[in-house]
């Protein structure tokens, strides 16, 4: 039974047509797992000897050790953001003659082999056979490990009750708030303790059985939960929420693209990852903090041109490269109606631009980092309106992914493809270069005038930007719908 | 009204459409029967220039379909469910197609008032988007749809697959009443061979993407049909 689970779990990742095309973000894919892989590795395998370095007085595993406590919340927290409990793909064997208990069995083993659960361990094996190298007592060392990987597993099951039962999350709150005010005011140093529960575990392995009855414990909630769940009007299916409309008729003075702003609108707010991108534009406002505070990005200007983009274009960049893909589901309906492609595009532009121009006025705060900033983000709000929204419009009718936009937002890579990150070039990288060039070779403010000229000239030039873009999408329209027609 | 010229379509080496020549004069309630994979969706989606045919032309009231998006004017159409947009309630989506084809407010009020017996209170009011209504109840929001700003040419796929008895009888009268006038020519591709021949004055069958039989309906239209099939 579980052989057959396990070939249909491999045929499902090898047969999504997310895999089977896109060369492109395979690679990419595959490298940044890659890479944190090999910097997990790095740090498991150099840990211990650049602890040793920088506190030679102290025990490196008595160092990892105390702050092993802030790993496990960091953890939990992490997880309850973005890890969800695998459970809609059991929908088909629901009615197969295969007992409930041993489907449950299943989502919940499944769910125990996640990424989450296996990055740490890139560090923290590493970092044992390191200790067990270094001399340390092998049992002792093993113990360690085992109590990680168990408590680890424990952080996952932990967070599936979290998610699905109020009363679990108001509980693990107030634990983690008492024991955050404990340490804060000076009454119970909680790190201490922490640490001296991993020491004991090394010094005594046989304490580590406690965590195979902490996971055994959770797992059976975890089951039982699951098991009354698992019907089709519960676990498996979303909640269906009422609706609330918003009176959007103040759209409707902008003539003919009005049924497609009011669309948009609706588009963003209604669906999870839209509304993601919608929200994370308003953090991208934060980028400019990272580098204006650092005294390293203040000799290479080009990097602060870098950042004052993303400040304006976090709305632009994130929507825009997905643009019309956001519309895939009913592209083919659209495609049937009697309307100019033009005011299709235009609804996007004008959206581009209003959310830009209102980043902008967000970002007058900024002027406390004094004038240049403020003109930097200046030239990059107007590059980011004049070039890129024309630009994002263009590249996007090279986007031939389907976008479901009931699937989550966050780290939803759906709908990636190389287009989006050859967009990336132009987007960000013409901006600093010419910034770069003038700045360095002509000086004065020529640096900022350059990147708004073209800002400019683009805005000047829209007309004619948009007869060519618009010409672009009636030309790939077929390979399109077929395109968004398929499953992603 | 329309004409069908030698249309065929390839997928590599399969060819899945195949069709000598159709007319359909105005007025003319026709039906696209056929079993699964007869090729009845891709004659639809290649008359609403949603595919491009590998081989010939269609013409809608003497416009080709492939060189001019003029047609869209007087043609409704649903498909499938991807034709609706999911996040909009139903209200919303009337609301958006009705701003497509020129009509306001009031007019698509006045419009969907005529649907009231059809909608049976399962469509507006509900406080639902369409992704979570039904898959009946999609399809009486999109065949409604399809019929709005008075169009001269009505192209339903599969319209009663999914319908309540109550409605599939609703949906055979709205047809009738659209193509009484003579103004009106409604497509319709069905499974169900007695939806068909009563609502069809002409009956195409298709089988492996060529056409087998092109009836006038008459008494025996049912009968010869499902002696056709029974094989």
């Amino acid at each position: 039974m579980i052989s057959h689970f396990l070939k249909l779990e491999w045929k499902q990742f090898f047969r999504s047509s997310h895999w089977q095309k896109g060369i492109a973000i395979k690679i990419v894919m595959a490298f940044l797992a890659l890479y944190f892989i090999v910097v997990f590795l790095a740090i498991g395998v150099g840990g211990y000897f650049i602890l040793k370095k920088q506190f030679p007085e102290q025990d490196p595993l008595q160092i990892v050790n105390s702050y092993l406590l802030y790993a496990v919340l960091g953890d939990l927290i992490f997880r309850y953001l973005m890890q969800k409990l695998p459970v809609m793909n059991i929908k088909p064997m629901l009615i197969l003659p295969i007992k409930k208990s041993k489907l449950v069995h299943y989502v919940l083993a499944k769910s125990s082999i996640s990424f989450f659960n296996i990055l740490g361990l890139f560090f923290y094996i590493p970092f044992a056979v390191v200790l067990m190298i270094e001399g340390y007592a092998i049992s002792g060392a093993l113990g360690w490990l085992f109590a990680i990987i168990l408590m680890i597993q424990s952080a996952n099951f932990l967070n599936f009750l979290i998610n699905k039962n109020t009363i679990a999350l108001g509980v693990i709150s107030v634990v983690l708030a008492s024991l955050i005010g404990l340490q804060n005011f000076g009454i119970y140093d909680v790190t201490a303790l922490g640490g001296q529960v991993f020491d004991a575990i090394y010094t005594n392995p046989i304490y580590s059985l406690i965590g195979v009855v902490v996971l055994a414990v959770l797992y059976n909630l975890n089951f039982k939960q699951l098991k009354n769940l698992v019907y089709l009007d519960e676990a498996v299916s979303q909640k269906v929420v009422a609706v609330k409309s918003a009176d959007l008729s103040f759209a409707n003075k902008l003539g003919d693209v009005a049924p497609f702003i009011k669309n948009d609108i609706r588009l963003i707010w209604r669906n999870k990852r839209t509304k993601t991108v919608f929200l994370m534009s308003f953090l991208f406002l934060f980028y400019g903090l990272i580098f204006f505070t650092q005294e390293t990005y203040k000799e290479i200007p080009a990097m602060l041109m870098f950042a004052s983009l993303f400040i304006t274009g976090g709305f632009a960049l994130n929507y825009g490269q997905f643009i019309p893909a956001w519309d895939s589901a009913h592209y083919k309906m659209l495609m049937s109606q009697s309307f100019k492609y033009r005011k299709f595009l235009e609804s996007k532009w004008i959206l581009m631009v209003v959310m830009t121009s209102f980043l902008y006025v967000l970002s007058f705060p900024y002027l406390y980092f004094g004038v240049d900033i403020f003109l930097m983000i200046t030239a990059g709000a107007i590059f980011n309106i004049g070039f890129n929204s024309l630009f994002l419009l263009f590249a996007g009718s090279f986007n031939r992914k389907k976008i479901d936009l009931n699937k989550s937002g966050f780290g939803n890579t759906q709908g990636t493809s190389a287009t989006q990150f050859l967009i990336i070039l132009p987007l960000m990288v013409l901006p600093m270069l010419l910034f770069w060039l003038f700045n360095e070779f002509v000086g004065a403010n020529s640096g900022y005038i350059v990147v708004a000229a073209i800002g400019v000239i683009s805005l000047l030039c829209k007309k004619y930007a948009m007869n060519f873009i618009e010409k672009k999408y009636i030309e790939n329209k077929y390979v399109m719908i077929n395109a968004f027609g398929k499953e992603a | 009204m329309i004409t069908i010229d030698t249309i065929s379509k390839k997928y590599g080496k399969t060819e899945v459409l195949n069709v000598e020549n159709i007319e359909i004069p105005k007025g003319q309630s026709f039906g696209l029967v056929g079993n699964n994979g007869a090729g009845k969706t891709t004659l639809f989606n290649i008359l609403l220039d949603l595919i491009r045919p590998t081989t010939g032309l269609i013409t809608n009231n003497n416009i080709v379909v492939s060189q001019s998006e003029d047609w869209k004017n007087f043609t409704g159409s649903f498909i499938d469910e991807s034709f609706l947009i999911g996040y909009l309630t139903a209200e919303e989506y009337f609301e958006f197609i009705g701003d497509l084809r020129g009509m306001n407010k009031a007019d698509v009020q006045k419009f969907l008032g005529q649907f009231s017996d059809f909608f049976n209170d399962e469509i507006i009011g509900k406080k639902k988007y369409l992704r979570d209504l039904s898959k009946g109840n999609q399809k009486k929001a999109g065949i409604v749809a399809a019929l709005m700003g008075n169009p001269e040419v009505v192209i339903l796929d599969e319209p009663f697959a999914n319908l309540d008895p109550t409605t599939q009888i609703r949906l055979k009268q709205i047809i009738k009443n659209l193509t009484e006038n003579k103004e009106v020519t409604v497509l319709v591709s069905s499974h169900d061979l007695t939806h068909v021949t009563e609502v069809c004055e002409r009956i195409v069958v298709l089988d492996k993407g060529m056409v087998v039989k092109d009836i006038q309906r008459s008494e025996e239209t049912l009968k010869e049909l499902e002696l056709y099939f029974s094989v």
